[in-house]
């Protein structure tokens, strides 16, 4: 049926008939897009429900707190909040160091609620942003396909994105990071991109550069953006395919995006001084060279312009090689060659580990191995590279940009764990396109094979699965609407090959494959996607939707949930002075802002090494010397957080040896080695006294062999090589029901400073009646 | 009604801790003293002193030490305000006084008197020991001093020494000068030097040492010279007062009379300057000379009067506090030109000294730095004799808000209109462009 129709769509009555079929296929399209969008915020609520509507980690519970903020005091102060309860006593300028696009979401959100009288709470809003915007992304997802390849394969995209593992491990409900609402703003620049190339429209130009806006407000990710659009851009100039859409979808984007940019406080100047930006500029300059050249060539004679072009080069190349010599030595006279770490350690994986131990210690920015990629992407590993196919059958614009998206974001992926987020989407877009491809082939071979019941099949086909009916039917819609709907695409084709329909008619039948292959093949694809659907449903529920700040063990006695961090902050809430000042490794530093409410040394934003350094200093120091630091930094209280009794593996003794580096790193005298034992990091018998005098292990281990007698560390699995002894400088004042987070108080400096001479032992006849203290009594020291 | 009653009992009951306070600035003089004894005959043969303490209003209570019935404390409060052992013998205290009872009642903030003696039991030297003295290891040693003793009728074995090597300070000793030496016999102690809060008010001369008088020295002496204190003074961080003598004696009515002459000097005094001495210093630790408090530290921007909550940098900014010292009748305003204020974050960033107004009001102004942070007013005066002061403040000093910087800078006009010029001939060039066939 299908091909007959489209071969002979100048039919007046056939051509009703697909009107009609089209808008059926619109509201069908419309209401899967709905069903996809419910998906993929019902997918992420498994945390809610399995533990709480809670925030989860360590940098949601900032954005939390910077989101009350703004919710209390208004815009203004949010912009110019100086916060002096963090980095005491350094204090943070909040408003310009942090990306406020998803502050400014939630409470844009929240603010609306309120003002429609709907009362949620400001947490409410910030655990469920998350999931409404990832429902958006997918949205954004089937946009940016159907750009690229037509309705049939962007439904596929969509229903991929939304549940794709990776993603969703950042953005369960409570998940309230940068991330949840930056892909969302990614995909959709990305879709205005093509949408301008695809266009040459200036309005969506214009829209092209706000959402680029909204991303720099989102995310420091947004470089990726600004990287990639001009690496496109080269790929088109240099295969000739260099068209005035191309500049209106470059050039806005980079002038107005870049002023925009500037705007944005955390951005500001870098948005034009560091070389991240820098292959934007240069690809606007040789975008309007190519132009210029382009024009050139319209109004001169061949011959002219052969002349002009040999002129022109010979000075032009000159004067390039000039320009080049200037920004290399510019660029060459900063230290780090005017790039940041973290873009450095993209570029040179090795970077960080070798150069910055504060950007390798934290685990997201390691890279992944293999099975995360088959964790977080599963069965769209090999589909991506079947859709990278389809994306060169025909290669378009359109189509050649999510190549190279796709490429870049695997290298990234594999620098980085944490930018698997990056490279979902993108594979979630070539996967949909393999995916709707693959079900094109099909069908449309059972269909010719099977002219008579062709529409039956379709229809049956349709019902056959719950899961990729939708999928299936979209592919033969968009199949029709691609062909019908004057594209750009198929504008550009026209121009050229005007039988089109026709070759494409009998280009299909040679195509067509025996139905029985057709018929498993299909069915092995619906078992893919159900083992796709299976795969992403147990990760929403099992492996990401855990808040972290509340543990569940199971074991063979039933569930046990672990609520220690939140019995150590509510302690702190409220057995100690507003204006003490709470030490502990810089993880927890978010946490005890927000959910204690006192001021910490150093916290999450890792902003300035050496205080970072201070603290890891003062851990793998002696406690005398730990308590001199701490107390030249008006600390009354740390805070160290131990899984030895439980098993909690991700405790500060496991940090520890990045406590030691960074420390050392600053403050020669800490020395890496003088921790481990032949180059082993180990707490038992065999360790280092170093190691066992540190205060680290004091604050973690003291006390802890009242527990089993033993003080057997489940974590390291052995026995601890020091059980009994004293602290001097520091008294326990609370530790957790399960020992997970332990605070202690620093001692005030003595009253009184003893004499030289030493305290003689106590005489067994001590009587009982003296104080402990004392342990004096009657004795002769002397003899 | 009936919950507001209820916590201002509550609150009642919270603050009586407080309450018990040793030196208390509301009622100075209502002060208890707890005086023990080795034996009775003291409190006649010392009756001087006791009888100038108790004419500057003291309310003296003697004890034997070995009494089973003496307390510091009942139901948690402090009987006594200041304690005074002159028991240089007793080896366990009678009733709950132990070691670590005493040490309590000093960390509370209460004075404390102690005379040793040769011979002093352990109990007096780990006294000694946990306030920073250490008295000489050997029981029977005494400070000998055969060029620095006191002239007397039969030769003995110089063991009775009159010093006048005394601490320049007039908070702890007093303006009027003490001419006469100080008797002293008894033991000797060193101090560590590292030990700040412990103070040498009377040592021995540079020929004095501590040795067994009664038998021949076969080792050097382990203290010599003016490393011998005989007379320390400690003044915990809490502030309470100790006084740490090596000499029981020292108090007697027999000392406080009896004439002395330094040997080798021909000036022969009528009395010793032991009285003198011994009642100065006693005012010094009973807090009538040196204590000083802060009153009214307040702090905000010139120009207005109310504490603001934060600071902007290089804001003006005036900073005062109200210093006053303890006469033994009233709050006096004292009156020194060394006060100084830190403006802090982790060093200081501004440090001036305090102009005064004679009454007691120290005041300053300066210029927050350009630096924003959370900071501390502090004043730190640590001068010898007196209550160490530690105030510090914090305040946070934000960086200016968005709309605090100019709006137009002068140096920037060229691009002002670099950037309009080219808006307008962009525009003409356009109309131009478009319209002109």
């Amino acid at each position: 049926m299908a091909a007959p129709e489209s071969s002979a769509a100048a039919v007046p009555t056939l051509y009703t008939n697909n009107a009609l079929r089209n808008a059926f296929g619109g509201v069908l399209a419309f209401f899967i897009l709905l069903l996809i969008g419910v998906m993929a915020f019902s997918i992420r609520l498994f945390s809610v429900i399995k533990y709480e509507s809670v925030i989860h980690e360590f940098d949601p519970y900032f954005n939390y707190r910077v989101t009350q903020f703004l919710a209390k005091n208004g815009i203004y102060e949010f912009w110019n909040w100086f916060d002096d309860r963090t980095w005491y006593p350094l204090g943070r300028v909040i408003g310009g160091t942090v990306y406020p696009g998803l502050t400014l979401t939630a409470g844009t959100i929240w603010w609306l609620l309120n003002s429609l009288n709907i009362p949620l709470s400001v947490e409410t809003v910030c655990v469920f942003t998350a999931p409404i915007f990832s429902a958006f992304a997918s949205w954004a997802t089937y946009l940016l396909t159907k750009e690229v390849k037509g309705t049939g394969a962007g439904l596929t995209a969509a229903a991929l994105l939304a549940m794709v593992p990776s993603y969703i491990s950042r953005s369960v409900a409570g998940s309230y990071d940068n991330e949840a609402v930056a892909i969302f703003a990614l995909i959709f620049t990305f879709y205005l991109y093509i949408k301008t190339l695809n266009t040459g429209s200036l309005f969506y130009a214009t829209l092209n550069s706000i959402a680029y806006f909204y991303m720099v407000c989102s995310w420091g990710g947004y470089t990726f953006i600004i990287n990639l659009i001009p690496m496109h851009v080269l790929l088109c100039i240099v295969t000739g395919r260099f068209s005035s859409r191309l500049y209106i979808a470059y050039a806005p984007l980079v002038v107005l995006g870049t002023l925009l940019a500037a705007l944005v406080p955390v951005v500001g100047f870098n948005a034009v001084m560091t070389s991240e930006h820098f292959a934007s500029f240069l690809v606007f300059i040789i975008l309007h060279v190519v132009a210029f050249v382009y024009y050139i060539k319209g109004i001169l004679t061949p011959k002219m312009f052969k002349v002009a072009v040999t002129l022109v080069v010979s000075v032009g190349l000159a004067v390039c090689c000039a320009v080049i010599a200037v920004l290399v030595a510019l660029v060459a006279s900063s230290p780090t060659k005017g790039w940041s770490g973290r873009s450095l350690s993209l570029l040179d994986p090795t970077y960080a580990s070798k150069y910055i131990p504060i950007i390798a210690s934290v685990s997201e920015h390691q890279p992944p191995t293999w099975p995360s990629y088959f964790m977080d992407i599963n069965v769209l590993a090999f589909l991506v590279p079947a859709g990278i196919i389809a994306c060169f059958s025909p290669l378009s614009d359109a189509s050649s940009f999510v190549v190279l998206y796709i490429a870049t974001s695997v290298y990234f992926s594999g620098v980085m764990v944490r930018l698997m987020l990056v490279f979902a989407p993108a594979a979630c877009i070539t996967s949909g396109i393999a995916l709707s491809q693959a079900f094109d082939v099909f069908t449309r071979s059972i269909k010719f094979q099977l002219p008579g019941i062709a529409s039956n099949t379709e229809v049956d086909a349709a019902e056959t699965s719950s899961s990729t009916a939708e999928a299936q039917n979209d592919v033969e819609k968009s199949e029709e609407t691609s062909k019908n709907r004057p594209s750009k695409k198929s504008k550009k084709k026209e121009k050229e090959e005007k039988p089109l329909p026709k070759a494409k008619a009998e280009k299909k039948r040679l195509l067509a494959l025996p139905l029985d292959s057709s018929v498993i093949s299909l069915l092995l694809l619906i078992l893919l996607g159900a083992l796709y659907v299976v795969h992403c449903v147990w990760a929403a529920a099992e492996a990401y939707s855990a808040p972290s700040i509340v543990l569940t063990s199971r074991s063979h006695d039933g569930l046990h949930v672990f609520d220690d961090f939140r019995e150590a902050y509510a302690w702190l809430r409220h057995n100690t002075d507003v204006d003490d000042k709470v030490a502990s490794w810089w993880d927890y530093g978010y946490q005890t802002t927000a959910m204690a409410n006192r001021t910490v040394i150093v916290d999450n934003n890792t902003w300035n090494n050496t205080h970072i350094a201070t603290v890891g200093t003062a851990m793998s120091s002696p406690e005398k010397a730990a308590w001199e630091i701490f107390h030249s930094l008006d600390v009354k209280y740390v805070l160290v957080v131990f899984g030895g009794l439980v098993g909690y593996p991700s405790d500060d003794i496991n940090k520890f040896l990045w406590m030691v580096r960074i420390g050392g790193g600053v403050f020669p005298h800490i020395k890496e080695p003088d921790y481990l034992r032949d180059g082993q990091y180990r707490i038992d018998s065999q360790a280092t006294p170093t190691m066992l005098n540190c205060l680290m292990y004091k604050l973690s281990y003291y006390r802890f062999v009242e527990t089993d007698g033993k003080a057997f560390d489940r974590v390291r699995q052995t026995e601890i090589g020091k059980k009994y002894f004293k602290l001097t400088h520091f008294e326990e004042v609370f530790t957790t029901h399960h020992w997970m987070v332990r605070i202690y108080k620093l001692k005030p400096p003595k009253n009184r400073i003893r004499g030289k001479t030493k305290k003689p032992k106590t005489k067994t006849s001590t009587t009982s009646s003296r104080a402990k203290r004392s342990g004096t009594g009657k004795k002769n020291p002397w003899h | 009604m009936g919950k507001l009653w209820v916590i201002s009992i509550a609150s009642i009951f919270m603050l009586l801790p407080f309450l018990g306070n040793a030196f208390s600035p509301e009622s100075p003089t209502d002060r208890r003293v707890l005086v023990l004894l080795d034996d009775s005959a003291i409190k006649s043969s010392h009756s001087i002193y006791f009888n100038s303490l108790k004419s500057r209003g003291f309310d003296l209570e003697f004890k034997l030490a070995d009494d089973p019935k003496i307390a510091l404390q009942r139901y948690g409060q402090y009987l006594y305000d200041a304690l005074i052992l002159f028991c240089p013998s007793v080896e366990r205290f009678g009733g709950s006084i132990d070691l670590a009872a005493i040490l309590d009642f000093v960390d509370s903030g209460r004075d404390l008197i102690i005379a040793a003696d040769s011979s002093a039991s352990d109990l007096i030297r780990e006294v000694g020991i946990e306030c920073g003295v250490d008295f000489d290891e050997d029981p029977s040693a005494m400070v000998i001093d055969h060029i620095g003793y006191a002239v007397s009728e039969t030769e003995g074995d110089h063991t009775l020494i009159a010093s006048d090597d005394l601490i320049k300070s007039d908070v702890i000793l007093g303006s009027k000068r003490i001419e006469a030496p100080i008797l002293f016999r008894g033991i000797g102690h060193s101090l560590n030097p590292a030990n700040n809060l412990v103070l040498k008010v009377l040592s021995a001369s540079p020929s004095a040492y501590s040795a067994n008088p009664k038998s021949k020295l076969s080792t050097p002496p382990s203290l010599t010279g003016s490393a011998i204190s005989l007379v320390s003074i400690v003044q915990a961080r809490n502030n309470a007062r100790i006084l740490i003598t090596g000499s029981l004696s020292m108090f007697s009515n027999k000392f406080f009379r009896s004439g002395v002459q330094k040997a080798g000097e021909k000036t022969k005094h009528e009395k010793s300057g032991n009285e003198q001495f011994l009642t100065e210093i006693s005012k010094w630790v009973f807090h009538e000379r040196g204590h000083l408090k802060t009153v009214n530290v307040k702090h905000h921007k010139v120009g207005e009067t109310d504490e603001p909550a934060l600071y902007r940098i290089n804001d003006e900014l005036e900073y005062s506090v109200e210093i006053y010292e303890w006469s033994g009748k009233s709050w006096d305003p004292y009156v020194a030109n060394d006060v100084q204020v830190q403006f802090y974050m982790m060093s200081p960033y501004v440090l001036k000294t305090m102009s005064h107004n004679k009454k007691g009001l120290y005041s300053t102004s300066f210029k927050v730095p350009d630096v924003y942070g959370v900071f501390q007013f502090k004043v730190e005066y640590q001068k010898l004799g007196y209550t160490s002061l530690s105030l510090s403040k914090q305040i946070p000093v934000r960086p200016y808000r968005h709309n605090e910087y100019e709006r137009f800078i002068p140096a920037a006009y060229p691009y002002y209109g670099a950037a309009f010029s080219m808006m307008a001939g962009f525009f003409v060039f356009s109309f131009v462009h478009l319209y002109s066939k």
